[in-house]
């Protein structure tokens, strides 16, 4: 009887083991992943909504419409692109405006009404308007009485 | 090279104008100091100035004695019947100073808003209008 607990307990341990690998696995994918949430937050952005939409601004001074690439997948906003900020040959004395690519996925409250999102570029601010999704939108329930 | 370089949050961050202590502005808008490139060709100084939600009309460029100064006013045009619900910037007026050397062609400076970037060239004194001959 005691031999065979033993033996319980023995075959236990790898499991144990394992247990623990995971814990830790899972420990360091939460710090990296936290660790991934606060680098590259560029550019950033407002969020606006009410009922049936949502609107998303974003500063991006001196992007062209050509460098922007938007894409929306259920209740997810991707925005991608290029700013360059490379002046003629010169000597530079300052520079303080970044340059580079940029990428940044923003989750909506709702999901979205692909067809119907909406995109402006004007003095440096984006402006995208997501319509919420018909399916998405909540329903008026009508009571009947009996 | 420039083109694999992802921006970080950090370098792109709007820096607000602070003013002396136990001065405050009139207005209740926030001011930032609007990030500037400044580079130098054979024949002017180029200003780019990155000022997002500024248009054409609400710039102010002005050069008093070696000092330029730069304002730029947002119009506050947030979505009307809809609540903001997450927030990373805020907007408000850009201002900044720069002094001017005296190479620099008062009379000839351009100022031009695309995108919400402003440029400023300011083209050179032509060398020989400068030069003092000595005599003996």
């Amino acid at each position: 009887m005691l031999r065979r607990n033993w033996f319980g307990y023995g075959n236990r341990w790898p499991a144990l083991r394992s247990d623990l690998e995971r814990l830790q696995e899972e420990m360091s994918r939460l710090y990296s992943g936290a660790m991934r949430t606060i680098a590259p937050e560029y550019p950033a952005v407002n969020v606006w909504a009410n009922a049936d939409a949502a609107v998303v601004t974003i500063e991006l001074p001196g992007v062209a419409t050509e460098e922007l690439d938007i894409s929306v997948v259920g209740s997810t906003l991707t925005v991608k692109g290029k700013r360059e900020t490379n002046g003629e040959d010169g000597k530079y004395h300052r520079r303080e405006r970044v340059s580079g690519s940029f990428a940044r996925a923003i989750d909506l409250p709702f999901e979205v009404e692909q067809e119907k999102v909406d995109a402006k570029l004007t003095n440096g601010i984006l402006n995208i308007t997501l319509p919420r999704a018909e399916a998405d939108k909540p329903r008026k329930i009508k009571v009947k009485a009996l | 090279m420039a083109e694999k370089k992802e921006i970080r949050k950090a370098e792109a961050e709007k820096q607000e104008v602070q003013t002396p202590e136990g001065v405050e502005r009139m207005e209740t808008c926030r001011h930032y100091i609007p990030k500037t490139d400044i580079f130098e060709t054979d024949n002017e100084m180029v200003l780019t100035i990155d000022m997002p939600g500024v248009a054409k009309g609400n710039v102010d460029v002005m050069l008093e004695g070696n000092i330029l100064s730069i304002h730029g006013h947002v119009d506050d045009n947030q979505p009307e019947e809809f609540g903001l619900i997450y927030a990373e910037y805020e907007v408000g007026d850009y201002e900044r100073s720069f002094t001017v050397s005296d190479e620099v062609d008062r009379e000839n400076i351009a100022a031009t808003v695309k995108n919400g970037v402003l440029t400023l060239n300011l083209p050179k004194a032509s060398p020989e209008s400068k030069r003092i001959a000595v005599s003996d």
